[in-house]
């Protein structure tokens, strides 16, 4: 993929740096991390700043406020049902946390967050453990029923609980790599049209022209990636929420 | 959806090896992705920084902000609820006032009824009394009159044999050269009772 010397780096966005200086360095405050801070500062802003009036015909920033806390609501409410709503505010972080990540990393010289697998993983990790600990608080031992589907034939024992088993495993895995590798692509794709732009324009007064394509492939791919971040985000969401529902209710 | 997800998956997958080569000639650090350079001490930390952060925003969210939105909802939604409450019992209202009006209306209607038929019934009795007298009034002095004309009648038939008694006579005297008056008085009486006039 060399041109005129030189190569695309289009991994080279994913590289992790201490930022503000000192403070960086000393706690591994990487931009990754700021990143994070500042999702959180957005969303705290958003939730605050827009129930601030807490009026009973709302405003736009109130009414997104509280379209994505009905949005979210109904998404856990839906799945997991009535029990679902002590986890309501867990999905709700869960949300807002990535799809800000998300659409913050769409801003230039921005960094994504949920692109690193180590971030997504732990979400992941997270939600697994979560899914866990109340299947087993709800259900006791009973819980490990959940590998070996009723009215299954007792013969197919030794075929079924594994797969279960691994598929139950794999969750984390797939929840994780899902929204990684969305990130990665959607971002991979963007710098390197991004370049192509900078090396066909670079080409002279023909490449002025050259360059448009790779531009206008760009805005869409800009576009595409907002739809990708929210739906990565709601996928995030409802996965959590089924799997709410599969440890609330054994299936 | 899950299938333009699993699409969009494998289109994400797809394009992995081809950023790992893209990487692969210029990155400096060996292993191409930063993001699976777990040796990075930045990569590690990333992790806890993301527990602390996340923890904080769960803490907010779950302590501050989602409350407030619920109390906001609810309040909407019980003020909602109130105002269709009212519109509902003043629809109630309106309603009964509405059958209270067209029970008015129709009782008035029927008193109206009433008191047109009986008025009218006064009126034709009157009527039919008025009428009575003055037929009876009518009928009197019609017999009055017929008797004033059959008065006037027999005095016009009394003159009337008067003067012909006394023609006949004064005729009978000029030819015959004095007359019976008993005689001539009989002879008219047969004659004028032949001719209907008696």
């Amino acid at each position: 993929m060399a041109a005129e010397g030189k190569a695309i780096d289009a991994l080279h966005q994913f590289q992790l740096a201490p930022v503000l200086g000192g403070f960086g360095e000393q706690f591994l405050f990487s931009q990754s991390t700021l990143f994070m801070a500042a999702a959180v500062v957005c969303i705290t802003a958003l939730m605050l700043v827009g129930m601030a009036r807490g009026a009973v015909v709302p405003g736009r920033l109130q009414s997104l406020a509280e379209t994505s806390y009905e949005f979210v609501h109904e998404l856990v409410v839906g799945q997991v049902g009535e029990e679902g709503k002590k986890f309501f505010p867990f999905v709700f972080c869960l949300f807002m946390f990535v799809l800000f990540g998300n659409l913050l990393g769409l801003i230039p010289y921005a960094f994504t967050f949920t692109s690193h697998i180590a971030v997504t993983f732990a979400l992941a990790a997270l939600v697994f453990v979560l899914v866990t600990i109340v299947g087993l608080v709800i259900h006791g031992t009973h819980f490990f029923s959940y590998f070996f589907p009723e009215g299954a034939p007792k013969l197919l024992a030794p075929l079924i609980i594994p797969i279960e088993i691994i598929s139950y495993l794999s969750r984390p895995v797939s929840l994780s790599v899902r929204l990684f590798a969305n990130m990665v692509a959607g971002h991979v794709m963007l710098i390197v049209f991004a370049t192509f732009v900078v090396m066909i324009g670079s080409a002279g007064f023909i490449g002025y022209f050259g360059a448009v394509l790779p531009l206008a492939i760009n805005v869409v791919l800009v576009g595409f990636e907002l739809l990708v971040a929210f739906l990565q985000a709601y996928v995030f969401a409802i996965l959590t929420s089924i799997y709410l529902h599969d440890a609330v209710h054994l299936h | 959806m899950s299938k333009s997800l699993r699409l969009a998956a494998l289109t994400a997958l797809a394009m992995l090896p081809a950023a790992g080569s893209f990487a692969a000639e210029h990155e400096e650090h060996a292993g191409g992705m930063p993001q699976l350079n777990f040796g990075d001490p930045l990569l590690v930390a990333q992790v806890f920084w993301l527990l602390a952060i996340f923890a904080l925003l769960y803490v907010l969210m779950a302590g501050v902000a989602l409350p407030r939105v619920a109390s906001v909802l609810a309040a909407r939604r019980s003020r909602i609820d109130g105002d269709l409450e009212a519109a509902r019992a003043a629809k109630d209202r309106a309603d009964a006032a509405m059958a209270d009006h067209r029970s008015a209306t129709a009782r008035a209607r029927a008193e109206a009824q009433g008191q047109v038929a009986s008025a009218v019934a006064r009126a034709q009795e009157e009527l039919a009394v008025k009428t009575e007298a003055m037929n009876a009034k009518l009928a009197q002095q019609i017999e009055a009159a017929e008797a004033q004309i059959a008065t006037a009648r027999a005095a016009a038939m009394g003159a009337l044999r008067q003067v012909s008694a006394d023609t006949a006579a004064a005729v009978v005297a000029r030819i015959a050269g004095g007359a019976d008056r008993g005689l001539v008085d009989a002879a008219v009486d047969r004659e004028l009772s032949a001719r209907g006039h008696a």
